[in-house]
């Protein structure tokens, strides 16, 4: 049986009061309870991808793009300005759309950003002849069921059409999900929807 | 190190802002070394990591003048996790350059300004923030991703990091500061809700307030003011890429009672050893060679008498004994069931496959169970260290349960998200 809550849940909800009680013998006041009240701090950041830019561009338009050092060919899976070996400025170029689990694991919990996502599949990335790995997110898998086995098999890489210019414009599923299983693209009352009105 | 002081570690410390926390691990402290004068001390390092948890940017120039250091010389080290053993060593470069004779290290954090996920949240901005925060930014998922990789390279099981959590925690029954003490099973480890797969709740450290104060001096004051003094006779410190994804895979760093040859063979995947990949932290390598080079460690199960270390995760402690050489690399699952990490005088309600005690490593109950206040915690590993090492164990626990018999040099270690940056430092006996 699953465990009942035994405890209230606390939020962040606070009271709000005009006046606090206070005695009016000061001596006392090293044992009072202490006041904890709420500060509110929202804000934006302006962040450029700078150098990176590029990689970002190309997930909108269905490419992974990462970069390949042109004098001593390191080559990482995730795209860096410069090179980690030699220093030297790097090329862009295309990686394939098939790649391998190189490690995952499935979150719970998280944090408070991407909570209501819970649970989450998270991957390390690898494509044979490159050097390093890249972070992304794994559908297409079971996350009530993680299993060691999941680690060395295939993905295809999958973009979303509506880019939200992050790293998750890029996702993977297992190949073998991936292939030979249309979905049917039904509306609720069971006709096809037209194309490309369907979201995702 | 004439002095350490540590206060208890808590979920939450409503009842102080932080500077009469920090100051309640200085009074400690300065109760140990009476014949220390305000006088004598010539700086300070502040030891704290996030501007996010308190909303409060220069924070350590309000310890700095709370505990009546003004208008000595002071600066803030920052270094994620890492950041209590890079103060130690601020501290200690500033005594052995000459510039100071009496150095106060002071550490904290307050980490009960924001709810568990919202925390979650800044730490994780401790990772890029381009390339790895947005996908789902969460430590405990980038640790899982590591030790699903040895699991899957070596064999690792979630019984054999449940065997941390039992020692760590059991440890901690004897050690009144800790924030987490509990005598548990591997099914409790296993049962306690699933965090990160195969990471539960049981295998993570908590969030804290607390703060630990270390006092620093040349060895000429050293021994006017104590006498026990502990003698810093190594440091070391390693590095590596912010995002995991970058780590390649090269050959093993070696230290000195390994060989090349060790690392080559069938039991490792495509026949030779990928290093450091995600499975292990090249930077607690690396800091260990440099401390072990000073040090003069070349045999490091028996030349070392315990480690506290970085055990922010079950899991990291087993990849921490093999980059610190305590096994090879893959052996840390079996080196956790041979009993050589837990303390021979405690009892587990476990088997060993080997003499348990060997080298007893986190005997405070670790990050696991005291608790992990960032800015403070490789400060409270410095002063359970020096307090081992002064064989005073019982005079500040209160028993002498966790007292490691004839502790002649002890490790403390030190680590920063997923192993970037990450420092090793010998204490050892002098009386």
């Amino acid at each position: 049986m699953a465990k009942l809550p035994t405890k209230v849940e606390e939020t962040m909800e606070a009271g709000q009061v005009f006046r606090i009680p206070m005695p009016l013998d000061l001596a006392g006041l090293d044992k009072m309870s202490p006041l904890v009240v709420k500060q509110p701090y929202n804000i934006v950041y302006v962040h450029s991808y700078g150098q990176d830019s590029p990689f970002f561009a190309g997930l909108t338009n269905g490419r992974f793009l990462s970069t390949r050092c042109p004098r001593c060919k390191w080559a990482p899976g995730t795209p860096r300005g410069h090179c980690m070996k030699c220093g030297t400025k790097m090329k862009w170029v295309e990686l394939p759309k098939e790649a391998v689990i190189h490690s995952f694991t499935v979150c719970y919990f998280g944090s408070e950003a991407f909570l209501d996502q819970c649970p989450y599949v998270l991957v390390m990335i690898e494509w044979p002849g490159v050097d390093t790995l890249f972070l992304g997110r794994l559908f297409g898998v079971d996350p009530e069921k993680p299993d060691l086995s999941w680690i060395g098999q295939k993905v295809k890489l999958k973009f979303l059409r509506k880019a939200k210019i992050s790293p998750t414009d890029v996702y993977f599923v297992l190949t073998e999900v991936g292939e030979g299983r249309k979905v049917p693209r039904k509306t609720l009352a069971g006709r096809k929807a037209p194309g490309r009105a369907q979201s995702q | 190190m004439v002095a350490g002081g540590v206060s208890k570690f808590a979920k939450a410390r409503p009842d102080v802002t932080f500077q009469p926390m920090v100051k309640e691990a200085y009074d400690y402290a300065r109760k140990d070394v009476p014949k220390m004068k305000d006088k004598d001390v010539d700086g300070t390092v502040g030891s704290y990591f996030s501007d996010h948890f308190m909303r409060q940017l220069k924070a350590g120039a309000m310890i700095q003048d709370y505990l009546r250091f003004i208008p000595k010389s002071s600066k803030r080290v920052e270094g994620g996790g890492a950041t209590g053993g890079l103060s130690f060593q601020a501290g200690w470069e500033g005594v052995a350059s000459g510039r100071y004779d009496v150095c106060v290290v002071y550490g904290w954090e307050t980490m009960s300004s924001v709810e568990t996920w919202k925390g979650n949240e800044f730490i994780a901005l401790a990772s890029d923030v381009s390339f790895d925060y947005p996908v789902g930014g969460f430590y405990s998922g980038y640790y899982a991703m590591m030790v699903a990789r040895h699991m899957y390279e070596y064999g690792t099981t979630v019984e054999q990091l449940a065997k941390v959590s039992i020692k760590n925690h059991m440890n901690a029954m004897y050690n009144p500061y800790a924030q987490q003490a509990a005598k548990l099973t591997v099914a409790d480890v296993r049962n306690s809700p699933m965090v990160a797969w195969p990471l539960t709740r049981l295998d993570i450290c908590a969030m804290s307030d607390g703060a630990a104060v270390a006092i620093l001096c040349d060895e000429d004051t050293a021994w006017r003011l104590s006498d026990r003094p502990v003698e810093v006779t190594g440091v070391g410190c390693g590095t590596d890429a912010m995002r995991m994804a970058d780590r390649p895979h090269g050959d093993v760093i070696l230290l000195p009672h390994e060989k090349a040859s060790d690392y080559v063979g069938t039991k490792f995947k495509g026949g030779k050893l990928a290093y450091p990949g995600i499975h292990s932290f090249r930077a607690g390598r690396q800091a260990s060679k440099e401390a072990y080079e000073m040090a003069k460690i070349s045999d490091p199960k028996n030349d070392i008498s315990f480690i506290e270390l970085h055990d922010a995760y079950t899991s990291s402690e087993i990849q921490t004994y093999e980059d610190m050489g305590l096994c090879k690399y893959g052996d840390g699952g079996r080196f956790v069931e041979s009993g050589a990490p837990f303390l021979k005088g405690v009892d587990y309600g476990l088997e060993f496959t080997d003499e348990p005690g060997q080298i007893p490593v986190n005997p405070s109950g670790g990050l696991l169970a005291c608790g992990h206040p960032v800015g403070a915690t490789g400060l409270m590993q410095a002063v359970f260290a020096f307090w081992q090492l002064q064989g005073r164990i019982k005079q500040h626990l209160g028993n002498s349960k966790l007292q490691v018999p004839r502790a002649e040099r002890g490790l403390i270690h030190s680590h920063a998200g997923t192993g970037t940056y990450v420092t090793v430092s010998v204490l050892e006996r002098r009386h």
